[in-house]
This record gives C-alpha cells, structure tokens and sequence, in this order.
C-alpha cells in the first residue's frame, strides 16, 4: 500500500526515535495504521513494542520525529485522544482495591461515549458480578474485567499490548472475539501487539515487526504469502555453514536437510540447485517467517535492505 | 459451519474456501442453502473479517455461490456436468501426490490400481468420511 491520506489514517508515526540513558530504545520508525484495520505488532520482548504504544497513547514524549492518533498529538492534546482511545496491557495495571462495579462507574465518568447496555452485557457474557473485587479475581477473570473497561466506550482505536499473555485459552478467545467485534460493527481500528503469532495470523490485516527498536518489515497478511516461500533442501555435500545466497535467509538445520526462507518466485531457485536439492517448496507460517527475520546476524543484511526500502503499510 | 483454522502456512483464507467449496462439492451443502454471515463466521471463528470476505468472494467467482441483495450468501445451483467436473478437479492434487509418491516407493501404476481397488473393498464397509 502506499501512504495514505491522513485522514484515513487512525495512527501516523514519522521518524520516531527515543533513548532511555543514552540507549536507543526507539530508532527512527515510521508507522501507518489505516481506519478499519487490525494491525498487528509482533517483535521479541524488548524490540520497542512497549515504547512504542507508550507514544500513542501520550504516556511517553516523542524525543524525535512525530506521532498522530485519530489526527491528534497525544501528548500535546491528550483530551482530543484517550476519550477515542481503549487501552488494555499485559500488566495487571487496574486498581485491585476497587469492586468490578466500582471499576465501571469510574470509567463511566471517563469516557462520554461509554455504553452502559453494552458494559453490563459484557459483565454478563464475561460472568462478571458487580460485587466482584478486582483483588480476588483470577488473572483471566482480571483481564476481562480489562477488556471490559476498554471497550465500553466503543473506542474509535482499540490498543492492545500483549494482553494474551499468562492467560488461559478461553479468556484469549474473548479478547480475540473482542477484537474481531471491534472492526466487524463499525470500522473501527485496532492495535494488538502479541507474541502469540497464530493469534497475529489469524486476526490481522497487516503485520509490522519490530526489532531492536526498528520497524524491520512491514506487510499485510496477503503480501506475506506472496512475497515470502519456505524451502527445504537436501544439500549435495554435507555443509558446515549454508552458502551465502542473496534472497535466501533464516537457514535452519534439522539433520540433513535444511530450511530457508525465500522471496516467493525468487528467480535463483536455479541458484540453489547447484548447492542442493529442493525437497518441498511450502508457503510460509507467520512463525517461520517471525524467526527467519530476527534469527541471527547473518540474516541483519537482508533486513536492512528491506527498511532501506522503506516499506510502508 | 464448524471450519478448522490450522497456522502451517496455508493462507487462511484459502483454508476457509477450501473447506466450503469440499461441503458444497460433496452435496452437505445443497443449492439454496445460506452461508453464515461474514461478521457473524469472522466472530465465530476469531478471523479477520476480510479474510472471510476474500474466501467468500473466490467462492463467489467459482460460480459455487451467489450473492443476493441485502439478504445473503447462498449456495449456487451447480449443473450436474459442471459439477462433475469441478469434483474431479478437486481430487488431482491428492492424486498427483499418490502418484508421485508410489513412484518414489518403487510402484509401477497398476500395482497402483489394485492397491486402491483392494484397500477401496477393505474400507468400505466400516467408515467412511461422514
């Protein structure tokens, strides 16, 4: 896709950079989320995910570079964003003194959007009971009770920051569900950064992947069948090191044969075939592809290239 | 609809268009029939909602279903020699698999044949695909 207008735009980040003690936390990434779409943020823990979402909702100023949400600086016009913005992380961040009822009447005062049929249809689907203290509930029943406050106010952008972890399959399926919902009843636009990558797969349009504090590929879920094939060789002679190929990256050694991700339709399929026998050609999981991106040095030229390309979502 | 979403690779909507056009090819879904909504299957099975509406719409340009105005998606009356064909056309993958396989393991084509006529009598009576 090219770079839209940003007025369809529900989160526009340019050249971003941040350091905590003079270590780059953030370097320059730029970032697009359309109206309408889920967009998922996958990275391994400590590549920025966490920063970066600290941005967008004005928690953390912007050292370089510019961040716009729903058309707003959330730092500068925090009013103009939280309102239209529902939040949940990972981190158990609600106030365990207060009851689940106590909880929602406070977010009630918050939000002048908030939806009370649709909070107390959520209480009942999520059996939560007004009486219920925070403090006593199990982490998957504290969650929904999360899920719950960020998204009575039918949020224009719901963002999510890794609020699967720790939780067991079924409170995952309601935040999941919660999500589809977001978008499937108004266009509305979410943010899901996970490491869960079948989840990433299953309910994202388009995908960025941070690492070390960049944005190293960005793409839609289509693209990624598309542009990217997983082959597995039977080299002719038995290798120490897989031969450096451009194109070819993420090797991965089980036995005799060997793994490696691939631009689809890559012309050098003939390139390989003097080093090895192609087994099977397959399409790529989110996974392998996940890790043939951030795997290991040998690979950081191929990723560079990718962002000197700057790809845009 | 009671589709299985598996994350080896295969792009889910094809998953999804794969798993329909076999319902409505072996007659469990008949001419007339509706398919469920897009955002009622993309809430049921936690899939983006346009993911649903590409399978839909690949369905759509197989001729395998039809879009009415405001009320739905519904499963297209298919002629009997369309759909023979169309049916036959789904089986070649499974049989180039076999074929290239049994070559593999040494089988000429006909020791081929009478494998599947033999096992075809040893599993008919008991099981089949329901």
């Amino acid at each position: 896709m090219n770079s839209t207008d940003s007025s369809e735009l529900a989160v526009r980040v340019e050249h971003l950079s941040r350091s905590f003690r003079g270590k780059l936390a953030l370097n320059d990434v730029s970032m697009q989320i359309p109206l309408g779409s889920i967009f998922g943020l996958v990275g391994l823990n400590g590549a920025g995910k966490t920063t970066l979402i600290r941005h967008l909702i004005g928690s953390l100023r912007a050292h370089s570079g510019q961040v716009l949400v729903l058309g707003h600086d959330p730092v500068r016009d925090p009013e103009g964003v939280l309102k239209r913005v529902g939040y949940l992380t990972e981190e158990d961040s609600l106030p365990k003194w207060m009851q689940v009822g106590e909880l929602i009447d406070f977010s009630r005062a918050i939000y002048p959007t908030w939806d009370s049929a649709y909070a107390s249809r959520l209480c009942d689907a999520f059996s939560l009971s007004r009486r219920d203290k925070l403090q006593s509930l199990s982490k998957g029943q504290r969650a929904r009770a999360g899920l719950l406050v960020a998204i009575a106010h039918r949020p224009e952008l719901l963002i999510l920051d890794e609020p699967s972890s720790g939780l067991d399959p079924i409170a995952r399926s309601d935040i999941l569900e919660a999500i589809i919902r977001t978008v499937s009843e108004d266009g509305r636009t979410v943010l899901f950064s996970s490491h869960l990558l079948d989840e990433v797969e299953r309910v994202c349009d388009s995908i960025a992947l941070m690492h070390e504090g960049q944005i190293v590929d960005a793409l839609t879920s289509e693209q990624l069948a598309v542009r990217y094939a997983e082959v597995v060789l039977r080299p002719h002679a038995n290798w120490e090191q897989p031969p450096e190929l451009s194109g070819y990256f993420g090797w991965k050694r089980s036995g005799d044969e060997w793994s490696v991700v691939t631009s689809a339709n890559h012309e050098s399929l003939s390139s390989i075939n003097q080093h090895a026998s192609v087994v099977e050609q397959r399409a790529i999981s989110l996974t392998r592809w996940f890790e043939a991106r951030v795997g290991n040095d040998a690979e950081r030229a191929t990723v560079r290239s990718a962002q000197e390309a700057n790809i845009h979502v | 609809m009671k589709l299985h979403i598996s994350s080896d690779g295969v792009p889910i909507y094809q998953q999804i268009f794969d798993q329909i056009q076999f319902r409505i090819m072996s007659g469990q879904l008949r001419a007339g029939d509706e398919l469920p909504t897009i955002r009622g299957l993309a809430e049921g099975l936690r899939v983006n909602p346009n993911t649903i509406a590409r399978a839909y719409r690949e369905l759509e340009n197989e001729g395998l279903v039809e879009k009415r105005r405001t009320t739905g998606t519904f499963v297209a009356d298919i002629s009997e020699t369309r759909s023979a064909a169309h049916r036959r056309r789904l089986l070649v993958p499974f049989l180039d698999k076999l074929i290239v396989q049994s070559r593999q393991l040494g089988f000429s084509i006909n020791d081929l044949t009478d494998q599947l006529l033999k096992r075809d009598a040893q599993i008919t009576p008991e099981t089949r695909e329901p």
